[in-house]
């Protein structure tokens, strides 16, 4: 039913409204790489598991831009190869975790 | 509705020529415009021209493409401003002619700065845009040269080849991601940069044209039109020759 997507995807926006920076970059990570939120954790790290592949990275990192209306620098897209290093890098752009 | 309408493109060498032409045709189609070249006077009067027009949005940056943080900048600028372009024209191009035994490494350096770093450093810095719009397509500028060669031309040759390996491999990576990339290998075309030929290059470079005419940057800029536009929805990875069936 179309109307039901509708509130789903507008429950979930809401959802992100109240979600500290911790929970943000966790869904940005299960939305971009197609996971379960369960499987978001601090060992997640590039290539680890078949879905954070070198497309789905380029996803995840116009996904991170998105959800924290921030531009990522090349060399920060490249150093960006686990949860943990994402969010080291995040903190250059007064993200706060 | 024009075919462009409500898109934005962002053009590089778009003060003269090809770029010119393609910024035009652009907009007549209702496409907004980023536009990039090194001649800031050149390129306000092709922005004022265009916008007094065509009633279109047109942002210009001056912008050596060799200098790869002016580059940076002006994409960091347009993306500020949030203006994601779908489209990028990768057109800012030299052509310098020389044989192999003659040619200096600062020619050398010059013609894959342009050519091929340009429309590197260009596509890598306009995926931003294009992941954010879920889609996007790059239209490369090749040549002739690159598919078939010519003597006297082995470095832009190498240059052109180049890009078509670029568009190529680079279609095959963002295709999964509804980005297309496809390249246009214009022939023998009237503008600045083959004006320059000696008079005995250019009548030998005619007789060699199946069309027995000149190319016009129009009709390269009718092929990119068709690239930009939706009707090549399914097009990627190609490259198209605009040459009038010249033989070299």
């Amino acid at each position: 039913m179309p109307e039901r997507n509708i509130i789903r995807t507008f429950a979930a926006e809401i959802d992100k409204i109240f979600m500290n920076n911790t929970e943000k970059l966790n869904h940005a990570f299960a939305e971009a790489l197609n996971v379960d939120i369960s499987a978001v954790n601090d060992d997640l790290k590039y290539q680890s598991i078949p879905q954070w592949d070198s497309i789905s990275h380029m996803v995840l990192i116009s996904t991170i831009d998105e959800t924290f209306n921030i531009s990522i620098e090349t060399d920060d897209v490249i150093g960006m190869n686990s949860l943990g290093k994402a969010k080291e890098i995040l903190k250059k752009y007064n993200i706060v975790f | 509705m024009g075919l462009l309408s409500g898109k934005t493109a962002l053009i590089t060498g778009a003060s003269r020529g090809i770029g010119k032409n393609i910024a035009e045709l652009f907009a007549q189609a209702g496409c907004n415009l980023v536009m990039i070249a090194r001649n800031a006077k050149q390129l306000a009067e092709v922005h004022n021209s265009l916008v007094d027009k065509y009633n279109i949005t047109s942002y210009t940056y001056e912008v050596d493409i060799r200098n790869v943080v002016s580059l940076k900048n002006a994409f960091q600028d347009i993306y500020e401003k949030k203006i994601f372009p779908e489209i990028l024209v990768n057109n800012a191009g030299v052509m310098i002619d020389s044989t192999l035994q003659m040619a200096k490494p600062d020619m050398i350096e010059d013609i894959f700065s342009v050519n091929v770093y340009g429309t590197i450093y260009s596509s890598q810095l306009a995926l931003k845009g294009f992941l954010r719009n879920r889609k996007g397509t790059i239209i490369n500028l090749s040549s002739i040269i690159g598919t078939n060669g010519n003597l006297g031309q082995s470095i832009y040759g190498a240059s052109k080849a180049a890009i078509i390996g670029f568009t190529k491999s680079l279609s095959k990576e963002l295709a999964p991601l509804n980005i297309r990339v496809n390249a246009i290998a214009p022939g023998f075309i009237d503008t600045d940069m083959t004006k320059g030929m000696n008079q005995k290059f250019h009548e030998k470079n005619l007789s060699s044209i199946g069309m027995r005419k000149i190319g016009q940057p129009e009709d390269v800029a009718k092929v990119a039109l068709f690239l930009a536009s939706d009707l090549s929805g399914y097009v990627t990875g190609q490259i198209i020759g605009v040459d009038g069936s010249m033989v070299i």
